[in-house]
């Protein structure tokens, strides 16, 4: 049994949690108000209050006041659903919608009792993210919103759907609502001449309506032809909702555009012509519509997909010329052909042909030509045009039109990034998408550094290139054999014995070879903090080169790539060696070219370098630590236990996805936490640092064998 | 009914397989087969590359021997072993041997299953030498001109291990194979489960969904083969949904979310 707290224990505790010394807040009634609870509500609030104020003071102050009055109304786990939503919210928009949640205890019960038969986005999106996405035309991505409606790109859905009593019929709602969305983007309801007749015209918002009427009645004779079953789905949900009660005539009226070949310009000329009439009235997935929005989004794209398939094409070009080794033709001219044009709602099924001739197309160039043949109708010949050399900045060779270093410029913002979470171990909870990771490029430096370095300590090179050669795969011989290579003469002559005194002869009389195969990939991840400028970072770079030359003597797969940042904002990568490069001039250029970067937010790193670990196949995952020292970021309580923990639940994830971590550190102190975040046996600590290069091939040696 | 017993290297096909030519493979093929080139089969599990063998097989009037390659498939599973029998010591010819010796078509099916000291036996049967090597009996066993090496080749799991190396790789005219086009796909589905047009063609639809998956949470979207799978479950009366649920979804996937996300969209299909 918890003793129960008298006010003044109370309000010690709260006085700490809040700060008081500082924010001068009165604690006095809250004490009081909390003295009144039974032990153990008191300890369930003050627990929270203390990890709530760990992310901010002002969220657990409104949450101890309405403490009483939520234990009144919700219970312990509902309570907890709230706060954590309010701590959410605080991630994601700021402090004031925060309080907001805080604040809106019988919102958020009367929502909870939706939620009981209701549909939760969050519990819904794993599915219907691959319900759309498997849908075809252009992939479109789910969101949560507040309204519902697509942008051509991202459909926005709400938090909740809730509007039946029945959970599956919730459900139905989502998938018919996303259904619906996406059926406006696959058939071409944000056509240009919409744009047009809206901008002109008197009373948009009016035609807006009518035209949304209209265009639905097209886009549910369409979702009928493509998806009969879900839109059987949807006439029984709507039956459901409001009944099917539409304005008398109507039907007849729409019963054009219902067929085949209607166009949403038959619809926009229908609006005009309808202008005024009642319209039947809506349904709730029908959402709204967001031409403006949309047109906007809509131009950015066409720009950037051009830009893409140009790219992509030079690839293919570039790939088609390396193949024929004919270096006399100029690049071939690209064409389309769609293979069947009988109607639109087939498959967009076209080929790629290259003077004249239909080539095999890359993923990449198919989702890109069907996204613009989506907007534009067909592909202009301009955009056929394989890029120039120079032409677009793609230094990665993988069409990478954004320049990663342009990110804070303001051009574009999260695009083209990496989302990670973030274990917050105060909230035991994750801070979602927290994260923004970024793989950027090392500037190379040929300087001749790997070959110093191999000059510099060359008897060890071959002492090293020596143990790893023998590492390489065993042959294994197998005695006693049914069947093998060679006779096993101990076998034999036993039997022999055994057959010259009548007994059964065995068949285990020969020898094989068996191969053990080594079957590892291993990914080394090295600090480039501002913490290893100068010698730390020389050291690193050396080992680094040993480490490579071991390894290309062993034939085991290996990456390399550094990390640091700063703030979650700013996660960075650099490959140094990916798992399918050769270790090459290039490389070694780029171990040569790693500088001291920021600080060092471990975890994401770590679960971004798991993630491209387990992109290759190999029995054996390692990922291997080099750093200098603790976790550590800007002005942030990533250098606390915050980031010792965040790093040690990126590790358990890891570990969960089969990878083995280990890390090799320098930094004497080591002892304090590498046990807790990397456990007892998975760490070495070397204490000098020259000592770096000649240890870190032997550790591997030793953890992999 | 008996199963028939037979020696894989008596293995001739008597009855036409159904093949439905998607382009122009099997004139390829023939000229190569009659100029002693090899043959590598690319393109994605179940999309006919077996089946096309044994259609050739039956064309070309030659036995057919396939060999199911794997992580422990050795050079001297191919080859032969010496093998005791009745206490003495006897030579047994692996496939890749007897295919040689009789002059038929060897199939190795998924080659870079195979153990890489494989390749070294493959190799000088790959280009103009066209002898095995039978390192144990101290022979070169030397092909007729009806013999024909035939290999697949899955280039969509390639990862850096298994890659076709391109020693072996040049050796060898390359057909390349894909899911067929969605007419051809329909038509295969009628003939190979009899099943009428309009769920043939439902069924390729489902298919490019889940193709459309892949990369995306699936690793491979849905074959020919679980198409034609799914048709005779259908023919034999189950309900498309439920028939595209156990021959399909669970053939793809085990993760829950994208289950019901596949069964969701063949639902909304049928
Ligand atoms: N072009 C085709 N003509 C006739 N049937 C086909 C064709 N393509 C696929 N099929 C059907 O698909 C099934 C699977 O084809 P097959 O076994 O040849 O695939 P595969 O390419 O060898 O696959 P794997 O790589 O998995 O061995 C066949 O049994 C047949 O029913
Ligand atoms: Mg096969």
């Amino acid at each position: 049994m918890k003793v129960r707290l008298e006010k003044d224990q109370i309000q010690v505790l709260l006085d700490e949690y809040f700060e008081v010394e500082f924010s001068f807040r009165n604690t006095e009634d809250l004490s009081l108000a909390l003295a009144q609870l039974k032990s153990d509500e008191q300890a369930f609030v003050l627990d929270w209050v203390r990890r709530i104020a760990s992310t901010h003071i002002e969220i657990a102050y409104r949450f101890t006041s309405q403490a009483s009055r939520a234990l009144h109304v919700m219970d312990e786990s509902m309570i907890e659903a709230w706060v954590l939503q309010a701590m959410d919210v605080y991630d994601r928009i700021g402090l004031h919608a925060a309080l907001k949640v805080i604040s809106g205890i019988d919102r958020f019960v009367r929502q909870g009792r939706e939620r009981a038969s209701g549909a939760l986005f969050e519990e819904q999106v794993g599915v219907l993210m691959p319900f759309v996405q498997g849908l075809s035309g252009r992939k479109l991505k789910l969101q949560q919103g507040d309204d519902l409606f697509t942008d051509t790109e991202t459909i926005y859905l709400p938090s909740v759907m809730a509007h039946l009593p029945d959970k599956r019929d919730n459900f139905l709602l989502y998938k018919v609502a996303v259904a619906y969305h996406w059926a406006q983007v696959r058939f071409g309801t944000f056509h240009q001449s919409l744009l047009h007749y809206l901008t002109h015209h008197k009373t948009p918002d009016l035609a807006l309506g009518t035209f949304h009427a209209l265009e639905t009645e097209r886009l549910n004779a369409c979702l009928g032809r493509e998806l009969p079953g879900l839109y059987r789905e949807m006439s029984v949900l709507t039956d459901k909702l409001t009944g099917r009660s539409v304005p008398d005539g109507w039907l007849e009226q729409v019963a054009e555009l219902r067929k085949q070949d209607a166009s949403v310009m038959d619809c926009i000329k229908m609006t005009e012509s309808i202008l005024g009439q009642p319209l039947p009235a809506t349904t709730c997935f029908q959402g709204q519509l967001n031409p403006a929005l949309a047109f906007e989004v809509m131009q950015q794209r066409i720009e950037r997909e051009k830009i893409a398939l140009r790219v992509a094409l030079k690839a293919v070009a570039d790939e088609l010329k390396d193949k024929s080794k004919l270096e006399r033709e100029e690049p071939g001219r690209f064409q389309i052909r769609s293979k069947d044009a009988t109607s639109q709602l087939e498959d967009m099924s076209i080929e790629l042909l290259i003077n004249g001739k239909s080539i095999p197309m890359p993923d990449d160039v198919r989702g890109t030509l069907t996204s613009i043949m989506q907007d534009l109708g067909d592909v202009p010949p301009e955009y056929l045009v394989p890029a120039g050399p120079g032409e677009y900045d793609f230094e990665t060779g993988q069409g990478r039109l954004l320049n990663p270093e342009d990110v804070w410029g303001g051009a574009y913002h999260e695009e083209g990034a990496f989302f990670y979470n973030e274990w917050d171990y105060r909230r035991k909870h994750y801070r979602k998408k927290w994260c923004v990771m970024r793989e950027m490029s090392v500037k190379p430096v040929h300087d001749g550094f790997a070959e110093r370095v191999t000059v510099k300590y060359r008897r060890l090179l071959s002492h090293l290139r020596k143990t790893f050669e023998a590492m390489r795969d065993e042959d294994r011989l197998l005695k006693r054999q049914v069947y093998g290579d060679g006779v096993d003469i101990d076998a034999f002559v036993e039997t022999w014995a055994d057959v010259h005194t009548g007994l059964e002869m065995s068949e285990r009389l020969f020898t094989r070879m068996h191969r053990e195969e080594r079957n590892i990939a291993v990914m080394f991840m090295v600090d480039m903090s501002g913490s290893t400028q100068g010698w730390v970072n020389e050291a690193e770079r050396e080992a680094l080169v040993l480490l490579a030359e071991s390894l290309e003597a062993l034939g085991d797969q290996y990456a390399i790539y550094g990390f640091t940042g700063m703030t979650r904002k700013r996660c960075e990568v650099f490959p140094v060696k990916q798992f399918d490069q050769p270790y090459d001039e290039a490389v070694k250029a780029r171990i040569s070219g790693i500088q001291a970067g920021d600080y060092t937010r471990m975890g994401a790193a770590i679960r971004h370098l798991s993630f491209r670990l387990n992109g290759v196949e190999a029995r054996t995952k390692l990922l291997i630590t080099l750093s200098d020292g603790k976790p550590d970021d800007y002005q942030d309580d990533y250098r606390s236990e915050y980031g010792i923990e965040d790093t040690r639940q990126s590790l358990f994830e890891a570990r969960r996805s089969g990878i083995h971590p280990f890390c090799i550190t320098i930094d004497e102190a080591g002892h304090d936490y590498l046990p807790h975040m990397y456990g007892g046996a998975n760490y070495t600590v070397i204490s000098e640092v020259e000592k770096l290069p000649l240890k870190v091939s032997d550790i591997y040696k030793k953890i992999t064998t | 009914m008996q199963a028939r017993i037979l020696k894989p290297e008596a293995y001739f096909i008597e009855n036409e397989p159904y093949y439905q030519p998607v382009g122009d493979e099997i004139s390829v093929f023939e000229a190569a087969y009659r100029n002693q080139l090899p043959v590598l089969l690319k393109g994605p599990t179940g999309c006919g590359k077996t089946r096309f063998t044994e259609h050739m097989a039956w064309r070309l009037k030659r036995p057919l021997i396939t060999v199911s390659c794997h992580d422990d498939l050795t050079a001297s599973d191919l080859v032969g072993r010496f093998l005791v029998k009745g206490g003495e010591t006897i030579w047994v010819d692996g496939p890749l041997a007897a295919a040689v010796r009789v002059g038929g078509i060897c199939y190795l099916d998924e080659v870079v299953e195979a153990r890489k000291d494989t390749t070294v036996v493959i190799h000088p049967l790959a280009d103009d030498r066209r002898v095995l090597p039978m390192e144990k009996v101290g022979e070169l066993l030397e092909a007729t001109p009806d013999f024909c090496l035939a290999i697949s080749f899955n280039p969509g799991y390639q990862s850096v291990l298994k890659d076709l190396k391109q020693s072996t790789r040049q050796r060898f005219v390359a057909l390349e194979f894909d899911y067929p086009e969605p007419a051809l796909e329909q038509k295969i589905i009628e003939n190979e489960a009899s099943v009428d047009a309009e769920m043939a063609a439902r069924l390729v639809k489902f298919a490019h969904m889940t193709r459309n998956l892949k990369g995306s949470g699936l690793d491979e979207g849905a074959s020919t083969r679980l198409l034609v799978h799914a048709a005779k479950l259908i023919t034999s009366g189950v309900d498309p949904v439920v028939a595209c649920r156990s021959s399909i979804a669970q053939a793809l996937t085990d993760d829950v979310d994208m289950l019901v996300a596949v069964n969701e969209l063949s639902a909304s299909l049928f």
